[in-house]
């Protein structure tokens, strides 16, 4: 199994978060880890999951998430081409003894001191989640107290934005649907033939590639 | 352009531009305002059910014998849940279904108020996308947006949950909307030219080739285009217990039904394939038996709307995103050209002919019981023959709709609506109820089983007050046939409740009566065709007839769970000659 990091694009409306967490559950994933926001969009949200997972799987739960309605863009992130960073608090024992050490530490990784008591330093430290376990491993010896992790949120380099063509207006027929034979007004007037995943499975250029995307353009 | 209106009046008239004529369903609290514009309503006939999972199955057979969108309605908490059943039943089966349920006011939302259930949350798993309307001015594009979204793409059930004092609002401005914003649905129907040309490379290379058709040929409507595509060539096609009449049982290029019940040509044509053409069908494990040993020695070309079945189950060599009627004409034209660009017509007819003697060999068939009790599958075969290819028929799940897929006459699509992904005991009554509804000029044949009939007979009652005369064939073997004949195999026949006693209790003819319907009853073989013919002779009312069979029949061909296809028996211990030249 492999780590995966995938950016859902999806529209803000109440629900959406369960019904990706949800789907997720009952295909029987598990996800290390997600964190959700607005975007530029005020009408959109991104999720950013990081999952545990095979190829293979990845896709039929990338499909099937891309069938959710609410659903807008799901894009693999590869790590190579991705700023990823979680935010950590952290309550590490810190008396007159060693505090010294643990502002070293600090300052070593870049982090920040929030909150000072007598016998413990509160630290707030941003990174990718690589960074932030080797400086959890440095404060370790010192006595953590308690700790409080964000999910991952992640996104391409480079100037190209994921979320560019997400809100171009989608023309629809008028759902005069019990006149005709179902399918076929359920082509988009500009549906364009390299969207077909199937044909692409791989498709897409940095910043991420995305990940088998059914129904997008 | 927009009118002042309370919000269960914007409901209904939304329903009107919907195009909806039929509604089944039950009232009660939440839902009880849209009902009172319902009267008013000249378009719109509601059916009263008798039970909510009655007007799910109602609206699924009405979907699918007529194509159009079906539509159910019910309250809040109880009503809603009801409907459970039926709503992942069409979630399944690809059933273009709207459900509108009344939900609590929008203040109560969450405070375990009477009758109240997140039936939004609950149906998130098994409908294509559900809503909750608190606004009453998002009531018309709601019901614009649920109605795209059950009937377009791969179809499926939408839930419509609209709060009671959304409908209770006045001065609702009423607009059906021209656009809808759904910029996260966009179904794919047009297949890439160059999969399609890729396919049709692999079919004229292919030597055993097999049309694997599946239910997305019916909901498509491409039983023409599926016709001319096997024809061209000859190649020889399947179709699945969900696509049963895509192509005519009598052509001479339909070699049955494959999968754990499938004849033993259609089951051996997929396993000695060496190309699975596979249309709108989805690799389900009553099809492919154990997973790694269907067909074995077969490439796949793969075409279905939805990209997420395909290689779900089974890596396909070419994947087809699209529509199968589009995917179907776009193949006939690059095999055309395919064919025109090599100079040469790939010819199958060996491998046609192996199947055919196959086909002679092995076909589905039956022993009459030895103690001189009715056989069920004869009663079956007499239905259909009949009734014939016209009548719409409809099962319940278990041995009678296996026979029933093997021995009535499947000549057209439509005809045959069953439950095959969810097998939901009970689907047959109501659902012959709704297919009746949207083609009153056929007759329509439930066949049912005992211990099917007693979930949902009720709606009996509905078709005799509605004036809604399906009939009925109750194949009553006293027993869980299908349970029964899995203990009878593999639990040593010890018969753990599976004994009805239905030859006693009920009397399911005076029970039809009750109901306002016809009750008969035949259990000897001469007296089969007379009753037949009386229930035909029933135009005006339901008809139940309750024929008594052996209650030790059982299905044949199967293959055991577990094993692979090429352990099928064809009776119990015998197994089909597979090896030498046959096959």
């Amino acid at each position: 199994m492999s780590k995966h990091t995938l950016s859902i694009l999806v529209e803000n409306k109440h629900g959406v978060l369960a019904r990706v967490a949800a789907l997720i559950s009952r295909r029987g994933f598990n996800i290390d880890s997600l964190a959700v926001g607005p975007t530029e969009h005020p009408e959109v949200s991104r999720m950013t999951i990081a999952v545990s997972v095979d190829e293979q799987p990845l896709e039929q739960i990338t499909k099937q998430l891309n069938k959710l309605v609410n659903v807008i863009k799901i894009v693999e992130l590869e790590p190579s081409q991705t700023v990823q960073r979680e935010l950590l608090l952290v309550k590490v024992k810190a008396d007159t003894l060693t505090r010294g050490q643990v502002l070293e530490t600090v300052q070593l990784f870049r982090a920040k001191v929030v909150d000072v008591a007598p016998d413990a330093i509160t630290i707030e430290a941003t990174g990718n989640p690589e960074k932030l376990e080797a400086m959890l491993r440095v404060l370790e010896p010192f006595g953590v107290r308690e700790l409080v992790q964000s999910g991952m949120v992640a996104i391409g380099r480079g100037s190209r934005s994921i979320s560019d063509r997400t809100l171009r207006p989608v023309p629809v027929p008028p759902p005069h649907v019990q006149s005709g034979p179902p399918t076929v007004q359920a082509r988009p007037a500009e549906r364009a033939s390299h969207t077909n995943p199937a044909n692409h499975p791989v498709p897409g250029p940095p910043p991420g590639r995305a990940a088998a995307v059914p129904n997008q353009h | 352009m927009s009118e002042q209106l309370t919000g269960a009046q914007a409901l209904i008239r939304a329903l009107e531009h919907a195009g909806v004529d039929t509604v089944f369903g039950i009232p009660g609290g939440a839902i009880l305002p849209a009902y009172d514009p319902m009267l008013d309503s000249t378009q719109i006939r509601h059916i009263l059910v008798r039970h909510e999972q009655g007007a799910g199955h109602a609206a699924q057979g009405y979907a699918a014998a007529s194509g159009k969108t079906g539509v159910c309605m019910a309250t809040s908490g109880p009503g809603a849940t009801n409907l459970v059943t039926p709503i992942a039943d069409a979630y399944m089966d690809s059933v273009p279904m709207v459900a509108i349920t009344g939900q609590v006011a929008g203040a109560a939302i969450g405070t375990d108020a009477f009758q109240e259930a997140d039936i939004r949350g609950i149906t998130m798993p098994i409908t294509k996308h559900n809503f909750l309307v608190t606004d009453p001015a998002d009531i018309a594009t709601t019901i614009a947006e649920a109605f795209h979204i059950a009937s377009t793409g791969r179809p499926g059930p939408v839930l419509v949950d609209v709060t009671k004092d959304a409908m209770q609002t006045k001065g609702v401005d009423f607009q059906w909307p021209t656009e809808l914003a759904l910029p996260g649905y966009r179904p794919v129907t047009r297949p890439h030219p160059k999969q399609v040309r890729e396919a049709a490379r692999l079919i004229a290379a292919a030597e055993k080739p097999v049309l694997y058709v599946g239910g997305g040929v019916i909901r498509a409507q491409a039983s023409a285009e599926l016709k001319e595509l096997a024809e061209l060539l000859g190649i020889p096609v399947v179709t699945t217990l969900m696509a049963r009449g895509a192509l005519p049982d009598t052509h001479e290029l339909h070699f049955g039904m494959p999968g754990m019940h499938g004849s033993v040509s259609a089951v051996g044509a997929l396993q000695r394939s060496d190309l699975l053409i596979t249309l709108g069908a989805r690799f389900d494990d009553r099809v492919t038996g154990k997973l790694d040993s269907f067909a074995p020695e077969a490439k796949v070309i793969h075409a279905d709307i939805d990209p997420a079945e395909i290689g779900k189950n089974r890596a396909a060599d070419v994947p087809i995103v699209g529509d199968c009627k589009e995917v179907i004409t776009d193949l006939i034209a690059a095999l055309r050209t395919e064919i025109a660009s090599s100079g040469r017509t790939p010819s199958y007819d060996a491998w046609r002919g192996q199947l055919e003697s196959v086909r002679a060999k092995y076909p589905v068939a039956y022993d009459e019981p030895e103690d001189g009790t009715l056989s069920p599958q004869y009663v079956i075969e007499r239905i259909g023959q009949i009734a014939g290819p016209d009548a719409i028929y409809t099962a319940g799940v278990g041995q009678h709709q296996m026979w029933s897929a093997h021995y009535l006459p499947f000549e057209k699509p439509r005809h045959w609506l069953n439950s095959g992904g969810l097998g939901t005991m009970g689907y047959a009554v109501p659902a012959a109820m709704g297919a009746k509804v949207a083609r009153p000029d056929k007759t329509v044949w439930a066949i049912d089983g005992d211990g099917c009939f007693q979930m949902t007979n009720q709606e009996l009652v509905t078709c005799a007050l509605e004036g809604i005369p399906i009939k009925v064939a109750v194949i009553n073997n006293q027993s869980l046939g299908m349970v029964r004949q899995w203990q009878t195999l593999f639990y040593d026949k010890r018969y753990s409740n599976t004994d009805l006693h239905s030859a006693r209790i009920p009397d399911f003819a005076k029970l039809a009566e009750a109901m306002g319907g016809v009750g008969l009853r035949c259990s000897d073989k001469d007296s089969v065709d007379a009753t037949i013919d009386k229930a035909m002779s029933v135009t005006d009312q339901p008809v139940v007839v309750d024929f008594v069979v052996h209650r030790d029949a059982m299905v044949w061909p199967m293959v055991a769970a577990g094993v692979s296809n090429d352990e099928i028996q064809i009776a119990r211990d015998m197994a089909p000659k597979w090896d030498g030249e046959e096959l």
